[in-house]
């Protein structure tokens, strides 16, 4: 009994500090003050003026960068990874290893030699960094994501459904589109989902593959902005909203996950 | 023609083949070109000078050898303050809910920049100093989460008989817990080792945000060079990291693995 | 192509012509030549790993072979991809498609076809009716049992009317009296839509059940084929004498036309031509011996040391003086340490000819004392003007071989694959790492699957000079 209560307390005590730094920004979202741990009243002022466009106009930009990247890379992740997967999956072992090896490397490398390494790449090839070469450098560390969730799915598959349909007269094509791919789905969308997820949040990637056009994404604004010192008060708000956002993302995939291991036991 | 076509598509094998391309353009390439880079001067030949300067740079030896102490640290307060979260989270009699565990996860997601101003902004807020403190407070805060998250999922996989087992062959709960559950779950802790150790040597932004600026790390030191236009020694440096990285895959022999294992996704 | 179909014999679906699959290095069939007629219920039956299944699968063209051809109605098929064959598979494991129902899943092969609707309903709920699933359409196919779902892949295939139905290991999941219900289905439903079954299974039972011709395969070869009663009362051979049915099987010699001894005697049989003092395999089936209180009509007494009812008869075993075991059934029992008489009639003494008497390989002389083969270098006798190098031929016999629990403790090692008990000891297929068989006789116990260490003393090692 005693031993419950401590270990409980004990958790309560480490997400108390995992959460304070940003349960202090949620609600200081809500009050008007330059700077962070004035207490001035309770308003939706900075909410308003980040969504009226009161804000600089590059953090409104940045936004729509970040979302478009993340909404192309994501995209092609999940079908460069789908099809993959498949492949993978109907690869011999020693193939099926040494794919899946090179597949874990932008996994398990440090974001930052990903970056360095992807940036040498662009140099090398005289490619001018802007967009695309983020879009790129986005795919090639989200498609792993999108590969190792589709995966399982295939494993589950009764490896002969694919050949009853072929054997009941559909094409190989039509195979794929009404058997393999629906049952693959839900992993391609968990996929997207941690791929969309991935793309918003990345900023060591992102800050070696974007150039100096002036292009500029959520991250790399938030860190030029807090190397100026201060940090612009509506990017609290847009935290917080982020924050939220990130945390119902989750929510769902892991609804899925457990739905999925629910069926499967 | 296109009956060869799809005569070859229809092999489900080839299909990895774009991916594979993919791979070998923006994954293999990339790799070599650090190491091709690291081995090279301005005009493209080989020479160790990169390395050479290295090793007589007091300031960027110096800034390896700190991130490295600091990396210690920050791994060794992350399995004193994780191992007994991610036991107490896979016992059943806590009665903790998959939310819960969720929560513990949960920052993992949040961009690393939001998670350190806000580490700033506590520290503002508790009129605390930047400095080293903060740095390790914000390593620990950041990287919490992925000591916790591969403990957990090997204990929770372990099979409870082994623990009855031992209780049933005499052992008192210290010798189960050392004799038993420590050992069966060493491969989350390595895991977990991986996945603080390499961040936390690889950042870079996050030690200045929480320090003012008065103290660098050695992720930063590779970006400012590549920034400078120093690709080589920065390749050099990334070399070094990567050896390090390696070097400490090899002591933690196969603990990547089962972070592989879905480790770091939900 | 009628008229090619026509030159190949008109009568046969499927010819399966000179067909060889490997896997890489790995023969799975071997030279298999299969002729199957229009309306036939043939299965092919051997344990698992003999080549059944990817027979099944060539013939569905999920996989192509080696080389040979299959023909299909006198049309050569052999490259032609599944969805163009006029065959449909029923999977051992169902493969209904989870994301269907049950009229979508069985509907599938018609979409595909653009059958108009009303058509389509019609077919679907005539293919649910056959398989006695109306008014199953709209059910989940998850939420079916294994035999519904069964059926309903009976029906997924069938509705579109093949011209033969593939069924690979159908019932395997399902339990025994499912199963047996299902093989009286199976075998109506193969009457009234009278086309061609070609039914794989490794259940002896179950192929005797159902079909009109058994194929019975072991590693990659056909063995034999033929009706049920040709094949439980004349096997070829050992093998096939062993899986269909239960059987003693001993060591025997032909001691001249019509005279054959084993066990210690001399018994008069209806076989000739295997020569005279030839070695043969002995088959008699345990329903074909009789057994009686001891008495002068007896050809062999023994005394029974096992008696266990079966339902319809006793199963016992009976153990004779000189040390050789049978295995008897009858509807009397006798019971446990009673000495009793055993005799069998001269046609139900099965005499086959033994597949080999040694074990042969191909070698390589290292030098005069040492020999080279299945990978190893084995002492053995001293062969004078030999050469290094030289390729010679190899003979171990059967009982020579030692087989050892640890692997560490052999020469070379491998894993025991077949297990034959032959009366008084047991003959066994021992598959070596180097990827040959060994046969072994041996006495002490040995399970299907166990890894053995092997060693070969060298003066049991008689080494044959090639004749060049």
């Amino acid at each position: 009994m005693i031993t419950r209560v401590v270990g409980r307390a004990y958790l309560w005590f480490l997400l108390l500090l995992l959460y304070s730094p940003i349960l202090i920004i949620m609600i200081f979202s809500f009050t008007e003050a330059k700077v962070l741990g004035n207490w001035t009243g309770f308003s939706t002022k900075l909410y308003t003026s980040l969504f009226s466009g009161g804000v600089h106009r590059s953090l409104i930009s940045a936004i729509w960068n970040t979302l478009a990247i993340a909404l192309i890379a994501a995209t092609v992740s999940t079908i460069l990874g789908s099809i993959a997967a498949i492949g993978i999956y109907n690869l011999r072992t020693r193939s099926r290893q040494a794919i899946g090896f090179v597949n874990s490397i932008p996994i398990l490398n440090p974001d930052i030699i990903t970056g360095v390494s992807l940036f040498l790449l662009f140099i090398s090839f005289g490619i001018s960094q802007g967009f695309t070469t983020v879009v790129l450098a986005h795919i090639t560390f989200c498609t792993p994501y999108v590969v190792l969730s589709v995966l399982p799915r295939l494993r589950q598959m009764n490896p002969n459904i694919y050949e009853a349909a072929l054997d009941l007269g559909a094409t190989p094509f039509q195979a794929l589109r009404k058997i393999i791919v629906p049952e693959i789905r839900p992993g391609m969308i968990s996929g997207f989902i941690l791929a969309f997820t991935l793309s918003i949040d990345d900023f060591a990637v992102t800050i070696f593959t974007i150039g100096n056009e002036g292009l500029e994404t959520l991250s790399t604004y938030i860190y030029a902005d807090a190397r100026k010192g201060g940090l612009t008060p509506e990017l609290r708000p847009l935290s917080t909203i982020i924050f939220v956002t990130v945390l119902l993302l989750l929510i769902i995939i892991n609804k899925r996950a457990g739905k999925i291991q629910k069926v499967t036991q | 023609m296109f009956e060869k076509i799809t005569i070859f598509l229809s092999r489900r094998r080839n299909w990895v083949i774009p991916y594979a391309l993919f791979l070998f353009l923006f994954v293999v390439v990339p790799l070599f070109l650090i190491a091709w880079y690291g081995f090279a001067d301005a005009e493209g030949h080989f020479t160790l000078e990169n390395f050479q300067r290295f090793m007589q740079h007091p300031e960027a030896l110096n800034t390896f050898i700190y991130s490295v102490g600091i990396a210690i640290i920050t791994t060794l307060a992350c399995i004193l303050l994780g191992y007994p979260a991610a036991w107490i989270l896979s016992q059943k009699r806590f009665n903790t809910s998959r939310t819960l565990v969720v929560l513990f996860i949960l920052p993992m997601w949040i961009n690393i920049l939001i998670r350190t101003l806000a580490t700033v902004a506590l520290f503002d807020f508790m009129h605390l100093p930047l400095g080293e403190g903060a740095l390790i407070f914000g390593m620990i805060y950041n990287f919490l989460p992925f000591m916790i998250y591969p403990i957990y999922n090997t204990l929770l996989k372990m099979d409870q008989n082994l623990i009855e087992a031992a209780q049933d062959l005499g052992a008192n709960p210290f010798q189960v817990f050392t004799k038993t559950i420590l050992p069966l779950s060493m491969p989350g802790v390595t895991s977990g080792i991986m996945m603080v150790f390499m961040p936390t040597i690889s950042t870079f932004a996050i030690a200045e945000l929480l320090t003012m600026n008065n103290i660098k790390l050695f992720g930063t030191t590779i970006q400012e060079n590549i920034n400078n236009g120093l690709w080589n020694y920065g390749a050099a440096l990334s070399l070094i990291m990567l050896l390090l990285i390696g070097i400490t895959g090899l002591v933690n022999g196969d603990g990547s693995k089962t972070s592989n294992d879905g480790g770091g996704l939900i | 192509m009628q008229l090619k179909g026509n030159m190949q014999g008109a009568d046969y679906i499927i010819t399966v012509d000179r067909i060889s699959k490997y896997f890489g290095e790995k023969a799975v069939l071997m030279d298999v030549n299969l002729n199957i007629r229009k309306g036939e219920f043939v299965t092919i039956l051997g344990p698992s790993g003999c080549g059944k299944t990817t027979l099944l699968r060539l013939i569905a063209g999920f996989q192509t072979p080696t080389e040979g051809v299959i023909r299909i109605a006198g049309k050569d098929i052999t490259q032609t991809p599944p969805h163009k064959r006029p065959v449909n598979t029923v999977f051992q494991k169902y493969a209904l498609f989870p994301h269907l129902n049950v009229y979508n899943n069985i509907a599938f092969g018609l979409k595909l076809k653009k059958m108009p609707g009303a058509m389509m309903e019609k077919k679907v709920k005539q293919a649910l009716k056959t398989v006695g699933m109306t008014d199953y359409e709209y059910r989940d196919v998850d939420s079916l049992s294994g035999g519904q779902q069964q059926r309903v892949a009976i029906a997924r295939a069938i509705v579109n009317e093949p011209e033969v139905l593939l069924l690979d290991e159908p019932l395997a999941a399902l339990d025994l009296k499912m199963r047996k219900d299902m093989q009286m289905e199976l075998k109506e439903m193969h009457r009234s839509l009278g086309i061609t079954f070609v039914y794989v299974t490794h259940d002896q039972e179950e192929a005797l059940t159902l079909s009109d011709r058994i194929v019975v395969m072991s590693e990659g070869r056909i063995q034999q084929i033929g009706t049920p009663p040709d094949i439980y009362n004349e096997p070829v051979n050992s093998f096939v004498a062993d899986f269909i049915g239960e059987s003693n099987i001993l060591n025997g010699i032909m001691i001249k036309d019509k005279q054959v001894m084993f066990a210690g005697h001399e018994f008069e049989c209806v076989d000739e031509g295997f020569g005279e003092m030839t070695p043969v395999d002995v088959v008699i089936r345990p329903e074909d011996l009789y057994i009686f209180d001891s008495s002068d009509a007896a050809q062999l007494t023994g005394t029974v040391t096992s008696c266990i009812f079966k339902g319809v008869h006793y199963e016992m075993m009976v153990d004779t003086p000189n040390g050789y075991e049978f295995l008897v059934q009858d509807y009397h029992s006798f019971g446990v340490g009673k000495t009793v008489g055993l005799l069998v009639k001269p046609f139900d003494i099965h005499v086959m000819k033994k597949e080999r008497l040694t074990n042969t390989f191909d070698g390589k002389m290292i030098d005069e004392t040492h020999v080279e083969f299945l990978g190893y270098t084995f002492e053995c006798p001293a062969i004078p003007d030999s050469q290094a190098g030289e390729e010679v031929t190899v003979m171990v016999d059967f009982h020579d071989i030692i087989l050892q629990d640890n692997t560490e403790d052999g020469m070379i090692s491998g894993e025991v694959k077949f297990i034959l008990y032959k009366g008084d000891h047991y003959h066994l297929t021992v598959y070596t790492d180097w990827e040959e068989d060994l046969f072994v006789d041996t006495s002490d116990v040995w399970d299907d699957g166990d890894t053995v260490g092997i060693t070969i003393p060298a003066d049991k090692i008689r080494v044959v000079k090639k004749s060049s």
